[in-house]
């Protein structure tokens, strides 16, 4: 694997034929070749690599709620509480060590009582020591984690294990090194800590009601709700968070659970908009909420909260208020008729007519996208108010084959053209077609667009698909838009 | 007699205080066409229910001028705009051609209903957020569920929030309705560019029913997308093809008509 390096292509990995040659990591990528004519290259991809740690930190929270990436290379587990599940540490080791081997890595471990130790002893091997302790003090200093000038300077300072800084005082060291050296030996020695931060955080907020009696009205059981909405609401913005999913889950006494997920395009955090939300998903759902013999547990969990700044109330601008009102809408919508239902357009740079706006959730596009201004031409609109996808096909007789239409019918009916401007030529999108693809072939044929107007006012967007004679022998008409 | 007269007057402010809740939101918008603002007392008014009809294939047109009554409503608030699934399955608005029109696409939301109950639900729900601009309904056929009650609905929540409703009607027929004007709106012939290339949009109205006032008018208007204006659609060609029809028994161009023949239907009067 190689990668730029300051200018210079260095080797950045190697597999364990090229370190036995004695390339090393590091190396500039004209030195390698020097030695080794025959290396076989590819270029570094961090981001695959990131990709791929991901994904193998997923993977792992079958052993462990607790997992977190190690960058660049690692994953650091937290099996506090899981090891007996597995028959303990070391079987729970085994089995991870050989799932990553079965994927063809090289997978080294270690555990250890501090994240930062178990990140040394994985990656400097030392001979065994009779507890953990003094394995850490055997390490070389580079355990720690440090800057290259810290190491180099600790080393020149005779201080080659962990276990020689530990033995000086922590003033001198502090003096003498910088507070990271002190930090850094604490974290190795677990004198102080830093909390791992999990791949899969913990839902935000969590709130569950358990009734001693099965409550057996869907009414009583949506006003516990309204109390426990009100208590995450607290917790939000105790936080400064507001939601912008809400799960509640109904458990029935006889072992059924009917979970109801909202979401909302802004954040939120008030109470009534968000029973209101759930109210109306009640209201859709195809199965009415059943209470059966009655419910005995309810949870309402908010799996995702953003940052929401605390509301002042009234004194307002309006603005502010109207964009919430405008949300709340668009989220009672979406909740009604489906998230993809309720859609604002966004503009798209491309030339081709249908390409030029893309129409996505208002859920999730709250802040409209700004639409390139119109230059003042004076001419009327170019564009069509309404798109057909697809284009209709219509039967049009010209006077000439590649000549402006004449009259067309489209829908069953014939229209006389009175006026009409055009052609507006528009060439498919050429550069994405493979090399040597000639125009017709595999990129799209041109198409010529008219804006045409019939005996009795009525404005049509029509194409005739392919140019006459070169791209197509008969080519089709289409009519793609209507003009107010 | 006197009596009777006091008790008339007592009922008709009673009827009056139970038609309109609201006298807050009796602005009106204005079209900016001297002519039309007049009929109606200074312009379409707010937070009231306004029923558009598409004359036959004139959808595109009672929908371009429905979109640009909207705008014209609340320039810079956002429109909703909820449509049958069935038709934005088919057709769908197009964000160059809005802004061509010189309507802000940004500031428009599309809503696809499965059917005509959840779209007069969803239509009264919109209506009570005032923080819209306007509402635009666009409903197809002779929609059975859209009756004078569901109108009424409509209205109520129109006039308290002071949202403007424009019901865009498609191959329908006018019914008895809660609606404070009723148009039909159709594709005009254009005043041609250089050229005969089509010009800038041209509608025939015909303002079919107007609550508390004159109706049977028609014009044809003009819709500068430029300066985002109404302007006043003759020509001579216009004028020409239009004694034609006044000739068959239509109406004569930009002039009030007292006497309207039996064009229209006679439902319109009915509500």
């Amino acid at each position: 694997m190689v990668e730029p390096v300051r200018g210079a292509m260095r080797l950045a990995a190697l597999d364990a034929a090229a370190l036995r040659l004695g390339l090393a990591p590091g190396m500039t990528l004209a030195d390698a070749r020097a030695r080794e004519p025959d290396l076989v290259l590819f270029e570094a991809d961090p981001h695959a690599d990131q990709d791929w740690l991901e994904r193998l930190c997923d993977g792992c929270a079958r052993y462990t709620p607790i997992a977190a990436l190690d960058p660049p290379a690692g994953l650091m587990l937290d099996i506090t509480g899981c090891a007996h599940l597995w028959d303990g540490e070391a079987a729970l080791a085994q089995e991870v060590v050989h799932r990553l081997e079965r994927h063809g890595m090289d997978v080294r471990h270690a555990l250890a009582s501090t994240p930062e130790a178990a990140h040394a002893l994985a990656r400097f091997p030392i001979a065994s020591a009779p507890h953990e302790e003094a394995a850490l003090r055997r390490l070389p200093v580079e355990a720690l984690r440090l800057e290259e000038e810290s190491a180099v300077a600790l080393r020149r300072a005779g201080l080659r294990t962990v276990g020689d800084l530990a033995a000086r005082p922590a003033a001198t060291l502090a003096a003498r090194f910088g507070e990271q050296a002190v930090d850094a030996l604490h974290r190795l020695l677990g004198l102080g800590q830093r909390p791992l931060a999990p791949r899969r955080p913990r839902p935000a907020i969590r709130v569950e009601r358990r009734f001693p009696e099965p409550m057996a009205s869907t009414a009583h059981a949506l006003f516990v709700l309204s109390d426990m909405i009100g208590e995450a609401g607290e917790r939000l913005a105790e936080r400064r968070q507001g939601g912008r999913r809400f799960e509640a889950v109904f458990f029935r006494s006889d072992g059924l659970a009917f979970p109801l997920r909202v979401e909302t395009s802004l954040p939120v955090r008030d109470a009534p908009a968000i029973l209101r939300l759930i109210e109306e998903k009640i209201d859709g759902l195809s199965d009415p909420l059943d209470p059966g013999f009655g419910f005995d547990m309810l949870r309402l969990t908010v799996p995702h909260a953003e940052p929401m700044a605390p509301t002042q109330l009234a004194l307002e601008g309006g603005e502010a208020r109207r964009e919430e009102g405008i949300a709340a809408l668009i989220d009672r919508l979406s909740i009604r008729a489906g998230r993809m239902q309720v859609q604002r357009l966004h503009p798209r740079d491309s030339h081709i007519p249908e390409q030029a706006q893309l129409a996505l959730p208002a859920m999730e596009s709250p802040a409209p996208a700004p639409w390139p201004r119109q230059e003042a031409s004076g001419d009327p609109p170019m564009r069509p108010l309404h798109l057909f996808d697809p284009p209709q096909p219509i039967d049009v007789i010209a006077e000439v084959p590649d000549g402006p239409p004449h009259r067309f019918r489209w829908r069953r009916a014939l229209h006389e053209v009175t006026r009409y401007e055009g052609p507006e030529r528009i060439a498919p999108e050429w550069w994405t077609a493979p090399d040597g693809a000639v125009a017709g072939e595999s990129v799209g044929r041109t198409r010529d667009y008219y804006r045409v107007e019939d005996a009795r006012g009525r404005r049509y967007w029509i194409f005739r698909h392919g140019l006459y004679g070169t791209e197509a022998a008969r080519p089709g008409w289409y009519l793609h838009g209507l003009f107010a | 007699m006197i009596e009777s007269a006091a008790t008339l007057t007592a009922l008709r402010r009673r009827i009056a205080s139970l038609e309109s809740r609201s006298v807050a939101h009796h602005a009106h918008v204005p079209l900016g066409h001297a002519l039309v603002d007049r009929a109606l007392g200074g312009g379409l008014a707010r937070g009231r229910v306004h029923e558009f009809f598409a004359g036959e294939g004139g959808e595109a047109a009672a929908t371009g001028f429905s979109l640009i009554l909207a705008r014209l409503a609340g320039p810079d608030a956002v429109t909703l705009w909820l449509r049958p699934a069935a038709a934005a399955r088919q057709a769908a608005p197009y964000g160059p051609g809005l802004a061509a029109l010189g309507i802000d696409p940004a500031h428009l939301l599309v809503g696809a209903m499965r059917d005509e109950a959840m779209l007069l639900r969803a239509a009264v729900e919109a209506l009570r957020c005032p923080a819209l601009g306007a509402l635009l309904l666009e409903i197809r056929g002779r929609a059975p569920q859209l009756d004078l009650t569901a109108s009424r609905r409509l209205s109520l929540a129109a006039e308290q929030s002071g949202v403007t409703a424009l019901l865009l009607r498609m191959d329908a027929d006018p019914t008895p309705s809660a609606a404070d004007t009723r148009w039909r709106v159709a594709a005009a012939p254009s005043a041609p560019l250089p050229g005969n290339a089509p010009g800038m949009s041209a509608f025939d109205l015909t303002l079919l029913r107007h609550r508390g006032g004159r109706d049977g008018m028609a014009w044809r208007l003009i819709w500068d997308s430029e300066r985002r204006q109404f302007g006043d659609g003759r020509d001579e060609r216009d004028d020409h093809e239009w004694q034609g029809r006044e000739r068959d028994g239509g109406a004569p161009l930009s002039r009030p008509v007292l006497s309207f023949p039996a064009v229209r239907p006679v439902a319109g009067r009915a509500a």
